[in-house]
């Protein structure tokens, strides 16, 4: 599904320049799911952004489900985040002039669905995520967790091949954490790839594999085995 | 890009927006607003100007008598030049091609009685065109015609102003009253464009008046009338040829100007077409300069629109939002709000300006108006410039990398 090689990347601030990925090697097969876990400015989000094509990486090979992703212009790296990726982020990132039911459907309208097919998708996302009762109240009127159910509703909405959350439970409380982790175990249940930052040992240990970053390049990289977050809910 | 979902997409935005949307709204239309009032404004000191100074035809030039100042063939100088019948016979044979009328005019003033009312009048002897050189309206009865030339018959055309001092509500026509001891029969009332003072001449045959005065056939003033068709050179042509004419047959010296004055309201008016030129001058830059402050008004706000949305649009690039979405997103809302607003505002401004018409008269603005046309081709401009203005900001978030915009708070 995944794979980089060598993955490169420094920001020049000034006269410093601040090299933050050394050399990043991995893969990622079909159905994962990945944390990756390292202390706060590691690189953990340079690296998911990169493989979410929010950023580039200085050098390095990204091949995201056999097509080799390189030279994208703007245009080109957007349509490939709209067919290929979904993203949750920790401070949720929902558009918050737009209710929940228009939030999700706005990767639909990036893929020019009709209205009408938009919204009963946007709808069935929501549902899945238990907040179909939600729809039309606008962000502001939603808890924490809901907000970023809804933005997971968001992110799978576009039906992605790889899901990439960035301390997805960064901001929520531990309850609230687990019913998210929750949700993310059964979208991967269902056969979709995961890529989970985090920083906290209980929320990697919900996933299958745990990759460690210390000082720009990968530690550890390790199987499982995977706490149902169920247990806790 | 202006597919039917697009539009959607962005009436929406602008629904939930509504503050963003009033202001860029109300910059262009408070600014169309003033463009087409100033505009109006204007043009109703144009109208004011051309109601003052060209309520006379403009294809007019009147000879006034002079003196002499240089001594010529056997003349002394200072010597009083008199016009009489026979130069506007001569003039009628000399220069059909250019006269359209002639006539001449012998003022006075008279004191004009009727009953127990009298009063003090300017009394002009005049031929029957002089009616078309002053434009003088006929409201009852008739103007002079050349049987009451002909007849040197004791017949006034008085002003409304006359009537109204002398017969109060009582009908003039066909009374008489009595000028220098003559009954004159009133046959006619008028009005002029021209104001009280014209309101109160009194107009009658000038072989009547010539007759009263021992049968003189001298006259005060010639008014020539000239085709309008030969234009402003033509004009030019006929009255320097006028001049020696009269300068020749009269034995005046060529280059002594004071034997006679031309009063040429060609000339003038060519000199208030100039002012008005530069009236309009000044407002077309008041009212670019409206329209270049509202420009610049809309770039500001859309600066901040788009610096408001960054981290709006890094969320819409995040999710497959193209830099082309981007920029049509903004531009096309900013279109949008701006064409509407605009014309919201024009549209206003007409209304405003008809519903003054003249009641601004005491601050020389008579009935202001703007061409349809001008407001149109405004608005389009400050709509056009306006996306223009914002494109620039627009294409700018679209280039921001979406890790940069979704960092933004
Ligand atoms: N745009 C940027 N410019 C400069 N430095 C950056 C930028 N983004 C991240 N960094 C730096 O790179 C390092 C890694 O950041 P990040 O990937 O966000 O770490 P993590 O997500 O693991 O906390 C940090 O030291 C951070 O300060
Ligand atoms: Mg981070």
């Amino acid at each position: 599904m995944i794979e980089i090689k060598d993955l490169h990347k420094s920001y020049t601030m000034g006269s410093n320049v601040l090299h933050v990925l050394k050399g990043i090697n991995f893969k990622a097969e079909d159905g994962e799911l990945v944390a990756i876990m390292g202390s706060s400015g590691s690189g953990k989000s340079t690296l998911l952004n990169i493989l979410g094509m929010l950023d580039e990486a200085d050098s390095g090979e990204y091949t995201l489900d056999g097509v080799p992703i390189r030279d994208l212009t703007e245009t080109k790296a957007a349509k490939y985040r709209n067919k290929f990726l979904g993203f949750v982020f920790q401070s949720f990132n929902l558009i918050n002039y737009k209710n929940a039911l228009e939030n999700v459907a706005l990767p639909l309208y990036y893929q020019r669905m009709p209205r009408k097919e938009r919204h009963d998708k946007a709808m069935k996302y929501l549902e899945q995520v238990g907040l179909k009762e939600w729809a039309h109240h606008l962000p502001s009127e939603l808890s924490g967790g809901q907000k970023q159910r809804v933005a997971i509703a968001r992110a799978m909405a576009a039906e992605p091949k790889l899901l990439l959350a960035d301390e997805p439970t960064g901001a929520l409380d531990s309850t609230t954490s687990y019913e998210v982790m929750d949700l993310i175990q059964k979208i991967n249940d269902a056969g979709n790839t995961i890529l989970v930052v985090t920083h906290e040992e209980d929320i990697a240990h919900m996933c299958k594999r745990i990759i460690h970053l210390r000082d720009g390049v990968i530690v550890k990289d390790e199987k499982v085995e995977q706490v149902r977050a169920s247990a806790y809910v | 890009m202006f597919s039917r979902d697009a539009w959607n997409e962005i009436f929406e935005t602008i629904r939930k927006n509504k503050l963003r949307t009033f202001l860029s709204g109300f910059t262009v239309a408070l600014g169309i607003l003033i463009f087409v009032t100033l505009f109006g404004f204007g043009n109703g000191l144009i109208n004011t100007f051309n109601k003052f100074f060209n309520e006379d035809a403009t294809n007019v030039f009147y000879f006034f008598p002079g003196k002499t100042t240089m001594p010529y063939k056997g003349y002394k100088s200072n010597r009083q030049i008199e016009f009489d019948n026979t130069d506007i016979a001569d003039i009628q044979k000399d220069f059909p091609m250019f006269l359209e009328y002639i006539s001449p005019r012998i003022s006075r003033s008279n004191l004009i009685r009727y009953q127990a009312e009298s009063n003090n009048y300017t009394t002009h002897g005049v031929a029957p065109s002089h009616q078309f050189a002053e434009k003088t309206v006929i409201m009852k009865g008739r103007y002079l015609n050349l049987k009451d030339m002909k007849e040197k018959s004791k017949h006034v055309v008085i002003g409304r102003l006359v009537e109204q001092d002398l017969f109060g509500s009582r009908n003039s026509l066909g009374k008489y009253v009595d000028i220098g001891g003559s009954a004159f029969k009133v046959i006619g009332v008028f009005q002029d464009e021209g104001g009280d003072r014209e309101e109160r001449f009194v107009y009658m045959p000038y072989t009547t008046r010539q007759l009263i005065e021992k049968n003189t056939d001298k006259i005060n003033m010639i008014v020539i009338g000239f085709k309008p068709e030969i234009g402003y050179a033509g004009a030019m042509a006929f009255e320097s040829n006028l001049k020696k004419f009269l300068k020749g047959k009269k034995f005046i010296h060529p280059d002594d100007e004071s034997g006679f004055f031309i009063r040429n309201v060609a000339d003038q008016l060519e000199k208030n077409q100039q002012f008005t030129g530069v009236l309009k001058l000044i407002v077309a830059f008041v009212a670019i300069g409206t329209i270049i402050a509202g420009i610049i008004g809309i770039s500001n706000i859309m600066v901040f629109v788009v610096k408001e949305r960054t981290k709006e649009l890094g969320i819409r690039k995040a999710l497959g939002a193209t830099p082309g979405n981007v920029i049509s997103t903004i531009l096309l809302e900013s279109v949008f709000i701006t064409t509407i607003s605009g014309f919201v505002g024009m549209l206003i401004g007409i209304l405003l300006l008809r519903s003054l018409d003249d009641r601004l008269e005491d601050f020389f603005i008579t009935n202001p108006y703007i061409d349809t046309g001008t407001a149109v081709i405004a608005t389009l401009m400050l709509v056009l410039f306006g996306s223009i203005a914002g494109y620039v900001p627009a294409s700018k978030a679209a280039r921001i990398k979406p890790i940069v915009a979704l960092r933004d708070e």
